[in-house]
């Protein structure tokens, strides 16, 4: 459950570390009048970005339990590690692409520059699409070289990790489908602080889905596993 | 009875608006009161929901008492019946009524008045909240229909067993809508408390800081942030169990032999479920508890005329609460064969949380102490919630050391222990907080004498039920037995004591009904109540309207000039001053 604490202990530290800028030492019974602070937006941060933060905590809550369960079930002797498909190196550089390219369009939206960032929003929702048929592939080519569901622990973990990575890649899309009639033709020019706003949220997302299938990479490839077995050699 | 004037004071600051918060109107019918995106229809919807699967579990419990008061009385109680009983009952409290209440119900309806806020800020996404959580009720529901019943393996689900056939829905329909429900609930949750915590966030009127907030808020915003970090892991512990019932795989099963014939299953690790489950389960037991301890703060604050004793300790001890309780999960397991270091390092975290919640036990005495004690419903019920609570952690540090753990485990003792903490506890507080809230919520107080008459059977009665049973679990009596008969491990009678026990519980379940009665009879017939008749601080009395109308606070929002606890003010004009009154008062006076 190392991984999963780690996960809790660096939420409830940025929790704390924020709780502590948000004045809790103050005495309210000492005090009265109308307040600055409190009130709309005093975070500094805009409602839907905050919202996206909490959401992103809960998802990365989710698969690091599942790293978690990986590490306490790769203890036991039964467990054979499975061979990476090559297509799935190909499907990283995809998803990087995707995060590139909308990161693009993030600053192609800041300028105000609308054909860029439709494009670089476009260009990102094919690579994501090429990332999620990719994915597919490897199940296939998995399967066809006998590597089955429930053949081995690593297997079932493979499959069902990168089955629910998938499923909230597919869930972004659908989001940045939302966002596309915003960059779309019919364009009215006060439209463009929403769709910075929300092209901004879809590539945060995206970097963040990046950033768990690497973690799934590092499991899936044992390099997790060697620099565990690494650490309890320094600490022994 | 006292109607708020709305007061201007000079030099106030415009009141804030935000574009962040603005309720849908509802058109029509079906979108007022169906469809409704009003957080306050939506935390009705709530709790009416979780008080109708609440009553079935509370059903299934006489039938549990029936069985181990008069055993071999009813032949309809057959042991794979009564192993569903005992799973369904404890599931549907703890996660579907209890979680649903504090939540759902009572977060929906408090968070934005309290804050002073217009509504949830995601208004469409708390709705697809509930209906959710209803989907998941329903299906939960349906497995009582389900060829083989519902699932019968604990409300645990430890695997192996949970998927066998040998436990009841095991290999039938049972333990997968019982799996599907959670996954749905868990879904429906995180929707729900995405809003809770970005209200409280971003959507707070102007002067309300985090420090002006009342403990109710706290214990909510603290509980929704634990429970969005730990509902995951239930969430994976499912998933990976669905995974293995369905398509087998061996995440959880070992190598198994059944009826002379061995399983596709191999090499997996049921103390893996349990770390999982227990990762939920522990933050579990605080994500009920921290909203009623807010909640209890402000009622004994609110019906004593006093200020909250040590309100700055009662948010650090909230939030310390929250933090330490992902620590201490492993204590439900020392009997699994664990490292006894780990043992060791569990039992000082757990005996560690015992500090702020005592600091927050004393707050509460404190705060009574000499303080205008009125013995309203709602204080009767906080005060009982004290007492409860005190007895039931009492028992936890017992349950929390692993040499007192490891005999009294999987013992009556713990069965009566855990009910009295978080069973007994939570829900005198919910009553209290429902006779509190009431007037708010419909314009009218509920009666009197048939509150009382439901506040003593329930808290004399619920002693009567739980302080037995502690004794029948210290001479040995097992929990989850369907029948004791004849045992050499225990020695001392104990079939009068559990006739007794009963009996309690059936009283206590007739109270409820006199409840449930009360509560639909003052619908019409209570005493009109006006729109303060606590004569509390709190934001949420300071509606223009009562009950408060679409958008909560008519044309403005309210703007706040001190916390919530202003009672007995010297030299103030009544002896409460709202949240949102400017009068000054000086601080030096103030201290007294």
């Amino acid at each position: 459950m190392s991984v999963v604490l780690v996960f809790i202990l660096v939420v409830i530290g940025f929790s704390l570390w924020w709780l502590l800028r948000q004045r809790i030492a103050d005495r309210p019974w000492l005090e009265v009048g109308p307040d600055p602070l409190g009130g709309p937006g005093d975070t500094g941060v805009a409602t839907p970005r905050v919202a996206l933060g909490v959401f992103l905590a809960v998802v990365g809550a989710l698969f690091a339990l599942f790293a978690s369960a990986y590490f306490m079930r790769m203890e036991f002797v039964d467990w054979r590690p499975m061979p990476i498909p090559r297509i799935v190196w190909l499907n990283t550089g995809l998803l990087v692409l995707a995060s590139v390219l909308l990161h693009c369009a993030v600053i192609a939206a800041r300028r105000g520059d609308r054909p860029t960032a439709r494009l670089g929003l476009a260009a990102g929702a094919v690579a994501t699409l090429g990332f999620l048929a990719g994915q597919l592939a490897a199940w296939r080519e998995l399967e066809a070289s006998g590597f089955l569901l429930s053949g081995n622990p690593s297997n079932s973990f493979f499959y069902l990790l990168t089955g629910l990575h998938g499923l909230h890649v597919l869930g972004g899309l659908a989001a940045l489908a939302g966002v596309a009639p915003l960059a779309g033709a019919a364009f009215a020019e006060s439209d463009a602080a929403r769709l910075r706003q929300r092209l901004e949220l879809c590539a945060s997302y995206w970097h963040f889905l990046l950033l768990v299938w690497l973690g799934l990479l590092v499991l899936f490839t044992g390099w997790a596993a060697e620099l565990v077995d690494i650490c309890r050699q320094i600490l022994s | 009875m006292v109607d708020v004037p709305q007061q201007s004071a000079p030099a106030v600051p415009p009141p804030a608006e935000t574009a962040d918060v603005h309720p849908p109107d509802a058109a029509t019918w079906w979108g007022r009161w169906v469809f409704s995106q009003d957080a306050k229809y939506i935390a009705l919807q709530y709790a009416g929901t979780a008080v109708g699967i609440g009553l079935v579990a509370l059903v299934l419990s006489w039938l549990m008492r029936l069985q181990l008061g008069f055993p071999g009385t009813f032949d309809f109680i057959t042991p794979e019946a009564y192993y569903q009983f005992v799973t369904m009952h404890g599931m549907i409290m703890v996660v579907y009524l209890l979680t649903a209440l504090f939540l759902g119900g009572f977060g929906n309806y408090l968070i934005p008045l309290m804050v002073g806020a217009r509504d949830m800020v995601f208004p469409f996404v708390n709705m697809l909240s509930y209906w959710v959580y209803l989907l998941a009720v329903l299906v939960l529901a349906a497995s009582f229909f389900a060829p083989g019943g519902p699932t019968g393996a604990g409300w645990t689900l430890y695997p192996p067993q949970a998927i066998l056939g040998g436990t009841p829905g095991g290999q039938q329909a049972g333990i997968l809508l019982m799996l599907v429900s959670l996954i749905l609930f868990i879904i429906g949750f995180t929707m729900g408390g995405l809003n809770y915590v970005v209200t409280v966030l971003q959507a707070r009127t102007r002067g309300m800081t985090l420090m002006r907030m009342p403990l109710t808020v706290w214990g909510i915003f603290t509980a929704t942030v634990m429970a969005l970090l730990a509902f995951p892991a239930l969430f994976v512990a499912s998933v990976m169990m669905l995974f293995d019932r369905l398509l087998g795989t061996s995440f959880f099963m070992p190598a198994l032999v059944e009826m002379g014939e061995q399983l596709s299953y191999g090499g997996g690790s049921p103390i893996l479920f349990q770390h999982l489950f227990w990762f939920f389960g522990h933050p579990e037991v605080y994500i009920v508890a921290l909203p009623a301890f807010g909640i209890v703060s402000d009622l004994i604050s609110v019906h004593a005329r006093k200020n909250i004793f040590g309100y700055r300790m009662m948010v650090w001890a909230i939030v310390v609460i929250g933090a330490l309780s992902f620590v201490v999960w492993a204590h439900h397991m020392y009997v699994s064969g664990m490292n006894p270091y780990f043992g060791f390092f569990f039992a000082t975290t757990t005996l560690i949380i015992a500090v702020p919640t005592a600091i927050k036990v004393y707050n509460w005495l404190l705060t009574l102490w000499r303080g205008d004690i009125h013995l309203t419903l709602p204080m009767l019920f906080a005060l009982a919630f004290i007492v409860t609570f005190v007895n039931g952690g009492l028992t936890g540090l017992f349950l929390g050391n692993v040499v007192v753990d490891v005999p009294l485990s999987d013992t009556m003792f713990v069965v009566a222990h855990f009910h009295m903490v978080m069973g007994v506890a939570p829900v005198l507080v919910i009553y209290g907080a429902i006779y509190h809230w009431y007037p708010k919520i419909t314009g009218r107080l509920m009666n009197e004498a048939m509150g009382q008459f439901h506040f003593w059977v329930t808290f004399v009665g619920a002693y009567a039920i739980f302080f037995p049973m502690h004794y029948v679990g210290l001479v040995g009596v097992p929990r989850r037995y369907f029948e004791l008969g004849e045992v050499a491990f225990v020695t001392t009678p104990v079939d009068g004591l559990n006739a007794f026990i009963t009996v309690a519980a059936l009283v206590v379940g007739f109270a409820q009904m006199v409840f449930l009665f009360n509560f639909l009879w003052s619908l019409r017939h209570g005493r009109p109540a006006g729109g303060n008749p606590w004569r509390a601080a709190s934001l949420e009395w300071q509606t223009p309207e009562t009950p408060p109308g679409h958008g909560n606070w008519g044309h403005d929002l309210p703007v706040v000039y001190r916390w919530a606890y202003d009672y007995s003010v010297p030299g103030a004009p009544q002896d409460f001053i709202a949240q949102n009154d400017p009068w000054p008062g000086r601080p030096a006076e103030r201290r007294a």
